[in-house]
């Protein structure tokens, strides 16, 4: 998954997500336009095939639960698909998720009939609470967004995973390539990224690059990572000898 | 605890350790130093808000004002061509504005309670919200019902400049009118945030005061309504005083080093948070500070009522003691702006040389429907949601 903002130019937005491999783009309806008149001053939406990708509308900029149902409701009256993105941020410093009013938010849009993917702080109990009511995904953070710290709730993220009945979704603060490749070893089901790629000299080779470490981490995770160990283990072993073959 | 306690410390010379850092940043230094924080600054900005850069204008409505600021082009004293905008005449500077790609207006008008009352504010407001997305006010301050009605007829961001932290310079500078009390003023942003405003404004004018002296408390304003008000979120903007009726003359000089130096001190100090540079500085320092630290702008602006689109020049008229005095004869020019701007570029050319130098401009960021129970989007939410 990958997000829209932040980008040079709605140009180079396109590229990359092509280049990214990514399937569903998340949007931010604060800055789309949704009068429905064409607006060219707020025409992101025109730079994504919906064909090519499914658009995920999120409720960014919403700081309680009331402003991103309405949201989400607004969305899916402008013809976009009926999934949304519940994130709830009311302290605009560290941008981190309401745990209250997304749940609250959470409850209301799935019995509405929304698919609702919601981002969360890499809280376990959360997480089955939001499945419980019947979210889509739970998207854990992996440090706050545009931050590019990586997986500093990998603890607790591992724990969701291991719990978790719906797809995992990590999501803020995936910075570089390889934090990309740690989420899916953990065995993550998707990542969102956004800034690292947005920033990048070159977004369409940060992208790529992206890719690249999604399909390893994947790749690793399918095959089954080694049991890591405390100290050395040879890979010619000194007792070989007592097992001959035949 | 209010500001005005945490202003008396710093004045006594106490300091946070974000203030500490603030400081280290704006003291003197070599260009080599100011060199590696603008780059610095760059990368923060670029890590933080992207390759993009938030449009705005200003729509002023009225430059009656009560008070008599010795700087200020609308000072009462000031035998100016004053003019309030009828409904009518702002919704056709506003569509003027929205057809140039604006979807972001600041709504300015001087403090007068007589011609510019919180109902005309709000009917403002209400006319401009079913096409304008994001409307803001920079009016005289209220207290936080009034804001509540403002912030109920679509305003979502409130600015309010304290001018000066220097208390002996700002009673000096303010000799009339309610704008005297600096208390009053200094509290108003946590009255607008009380009354519901998501997006509130500081600054002060660079060149009444030292400016060491007015960006340090500027920081520290900033940093205990970051604390406070932990909901909204906060833009700073540090304007350089400009030619205006009264011909006041800034008693301190700030250079462009200086500016630069106080941008990126902002910037370091407080990445998250918004600057904002108005068209009072001139073109080629605007498009070298792009990178450094700014994330909003504006541009094509006029400081006069009707400056768009004419609007309002057939009922222009001096203002005498708070009274109306009809001219004898029609006037050949518009009414009078509160500054001279530097930068008189159109939105159209601020767009292109923004994606020339790699920022993607954005003119809409904000969708008022999100706050906007009119529009039908909210019907069965549960009452204890909202």
């Amino acid at each position: 998954m990958t997000g829209t903002g932040k980008f040079p130019s709605p140009e180079s937005m396109r590229e990359a997500l092509a280049e990214s491999g990514s399937e569903i783009v998340t949007v931010a309806l604060r800055r789309a336009d949704l009068s429905g008149s064409g607006d060219p001053f707020a025409n992101i939406l025109e730079f994504i095939d919906p064909e090519r990708y499914l658009i995920l509308p999120n409720t960014s900029g919403a700081m309680n639960a009331g402003e991103a149902v309405r949201l989400a409701r607004l969305a899916a009256t402008a013809g976009l698909p009926k999934w949304i993105k519940l994130e709830i941020h009311p302290d605009p410093t560290y941008l981190l998720p309401d745990p209250i009013e997304t749940l609250k938010a959470a409850e209301i849009l799935v019995k509405e009939g929304f698919v609702v993917l919601p981002y969360i702080n890499a809280d376990p109990v959360l997480a089955k609470r939001l499945q419980d009511v019947g979210t889509a995904t739970v998207m854990p953070l992996g440090s706050p967004i545009g931050s590019n710290r990586g997986l500093e709730s990998r603890r607790q993220i591992s724990i969701i995973i291991e719990q978790a009945t719906v797809p995992v979704v990590v999501d803020a603060g995936i910075g570089a390539p390889s934090h990309a490749a740690e989420a899916f070893e953990l065995g993550a089901d998707a990542v969102l990224v956004n800034t690292a790629i947005a920033i990048a000299p070159d977004p369409v080779r940060m992208a790529r690059a992206f890719r690249l470490a999604v399909e390893a981490g994947r790749l690793a995770y399918e095959t089954g990572l080694p049991l890591q160990g405390r100290q050395a283990s040879p890979t010619s072993p000194l007792t070989g000898f007592l097992y001959p073959k035949n | 605890m209010s500001f005005l306690e945490t202003l008396r410390r710093v004045d006594e010379g106490w300091r946070s350790p974000l203030l500490e850092q603030f400081g280290r940043y704006i003291a003197p230094g070599s260009p080599a130093g100011l060199e590696s924080q603008a780059q610095m600054a760059a990368a923060v900005t670029r890590q933080h808000f992207g390759r993009t850069m938030r449009l705005f204008a200003p729509l002023y409505l009225s430059n009656e004002c009560i008070n008599n600021c010795s700087y200020c082009g609308f000072s009462r004293d000031n035998p100016i061509l004053r003019v309030t905008l009828s409904l009518d005449q702002v919704t056709r500077e506003a569509r003027h504005l929205a057809a140039q790609g604006f979807r972001s207006i600041l709504l300015v008008a001087g403090e007068h309670p007589k011609f510019v009352s919180s109902g005309y504010l709000e009917q403002c407001l209400e006319r401009l919200r079913p096409f304008i997305p994001s409307l803001a006010i920079e009016v005289g301050p209220s207290e936080a019902p009034e804001y509540r009605r403002m912030v109920d007829a679509g305003a979502e961001g409130l600015v309010v400049y304290q001018e000066t932290y220097h208390q002996e310079e700002y009673a000096r500078l303010h000799t009339a009118g309610p704008k005297r009390d600096f208390a009053a003023r200094l509290n108003c942003p946590e009255r607008g945030y009380v009354g519901g405003f998501r997006r509130i404004g500081l600054g002060c004018l660079l060149g009444l005061a030292d400016w060491r002296f007015d960006v340090l408390r500027l920081a520290a304003h900033l940093e205990h309504l970051l604390r406070h008000c932990w909901r909204a979120n906060f833009t700073v903007s540090f304007p350089r005083l400009r030619p205006a009726a009264g011909s006041y003359e800034p008693s301190y000089h700030v250079t462009d080093e200086d500016y630069v130096r106080i941008l990126t001190a902002f910037r370091l100090t407080f990445p998250q948070v918004g600057i904002v540079l108005s068209t009072r500085e001139a073109p080629a320092l605007r498009n070298a500070l792009l990178p450094l630290g700014i994330t909003a702008m504006s541009a094509g602006s006029h400081t006069e009522p009707g400056g768009y689109t004419g609007a309002g020049t057939d009922d222009l008229h001096l203002t005498v003691k708070g009274r109306r005095v009809d001219l004898d004869e029609k006037p050949c020019s518009g009414a009078t702006g509160q500054f001279d701007i530097a930068d008189d570029r159109t939105p159209a050319e601020i767009s292109r040389l923004l994606q020339d130098r790699g920022f993607d401009p954005v003119w809409k960021d904000w969708d008022a429907a999100i706050l906007d129970s009119s529009r039908g989007a909210d019907k069965g939410i549960a009452p204890s949601v909202l």
